[in-house]
């Protein structure tokens, strides 16, 4: 990877407003609490066979973290964490066990990709979950919204990867190349322009794009 | 959550914008940038839709020049707008004016507020 060092950081989804550029030009930006994580864990190539970074993220409760938990937090020192994640990067002893990171990773103009679990729509039809066509809803038509046609006469069988209905969202789901709009270190705070996905209180992961 | 957002928002609030509302007329200073100087811009006219709450509401002015109408809407609290002059508060009976738009000449004028 060259030019490139890879970071990332997690953080909760507060909500989305807007924010005024410095040409006067309204942004509409999600506002992301980023951070700080802690790092509790060092994975390398030799031993794990990839090198990344472990960290932890959002107070909990001492009765919250299980026992054997608390035990591989207390190897960094750290005190009880809800969210655990991976981020790989390209050299481990960057890190120190119990470091903290903070959104001062990343400053405004930075481009990155955000991960989150989008929300779950439920049982969806195959209009809203694939964007098929709908039929008329009048002048007589009966079709309004039903996937069509399943497959040929030729085969007589439905194809497996047939796009229908079903369960839609609650996935994981990546964003690529947002903006950085801003970054409030004192109150670890980052607004990234445009949307993210999953709903407010969501996780999200932010991490510096792999399109640039 | 609600606290977070408005501490992001609140440096971008601006204080001294008058009271104004549908009817009233307007003078919008707007900032206008030419190649690399900056001077102001007079549109005034006439409120028909004031519409959206906190950063995001924005406001539309019709005026008439040369018989051409013409209507912008502007962010309220856009960096762009240096100052809102109110010249005249109008007596209107709904919030959105847009009746306006079928009108022409004498028709096309909103009473004053206070006049019997």
């Amino acid at each position: 990877m060259a030019g490139r060092v890879k970071k990332g950081i997690m953080g909760i989804k507060i909500g989305m407003t807007q924010i005024f550029s410095e040409e006067g030009k309204a942004v509409p930006v999600t506002i992301v609490e980023a951070g700080p994580c802690t790092v509790l864990q060092k994975k390398k190539v030799e031993t794990d066979g990839y090198n990344a970074i472990q960290v932890g993220f959002y107070p909990a409760k001492e009765k919250q973290v299980n026992r054997p938990l608390k035990g591989h937090l207390k190897k960094a020192h750290s005190k009880p964490l809800r969210y655990i994640k991976e981020f790989r990067v390209d050299n481990v002893d960057d890190y120190e066990l119990g470091q903290e990171i903070d959104v001062d990773i990343f400053e405004s103009g930075d481009v990155v990709d955000v991960v989150g679990t989008s929300k779950g729509k439920g049982f969806a039809g195959a209009v809203k979950r694939h964007n098929f066509a709908r039929g008329a809803m009048g002048h007589g038509s009966k079709y309004h919204r039903r996937p069509g046609a399943l497959a040929a006469k030729g085969p007589a069988r439905v194809f497996k990867g047939r796009k229908l209905p079903g369960r839609m969202g609650g996935k994981r789901v990546t964003v690529q190349g947002l903006e950085v709009v801003k970054v409030y270190p004192g109150k670890n705070l980052i607004l990234i322009k445009g949307s993210i996905p999953g709903p407010r209180r969501g996780l999200v992961m932010i991490k510096n794009s792999v399109k640039v | 959550m609600q606290d977070i957002i408005k501490s992001v928002e609140e440096e971008y609030y601006k204080k001294d914008i008058p009271a104004f509302g549908p009817g009233d007329t307007v003078k919008v200073h707007v900032k206008v940038v030419e190649g690399t100087r900056e001077r102001i811009q007079i549109f005034e006219g006439i409120v028909i839709k004031v519409r959206g709450e906190g950063l995001s509401r924005t406001f539309t002015v019709r005026r008439t020049s040369y018989g051409v109408a013409v209507e912008r809407t502007f962010p309220l609290h856009s960096p762009q707008i240096a100052k809102i002059e109110v010249t005249r508060r109008g007596k209107v009976r709904r919030s959105r004016l847009y009746y306006l738009r079928n009108l022409t000449g004498k028709k096309a004028r909103v009473k004053e507020k206070g006049r019997s």
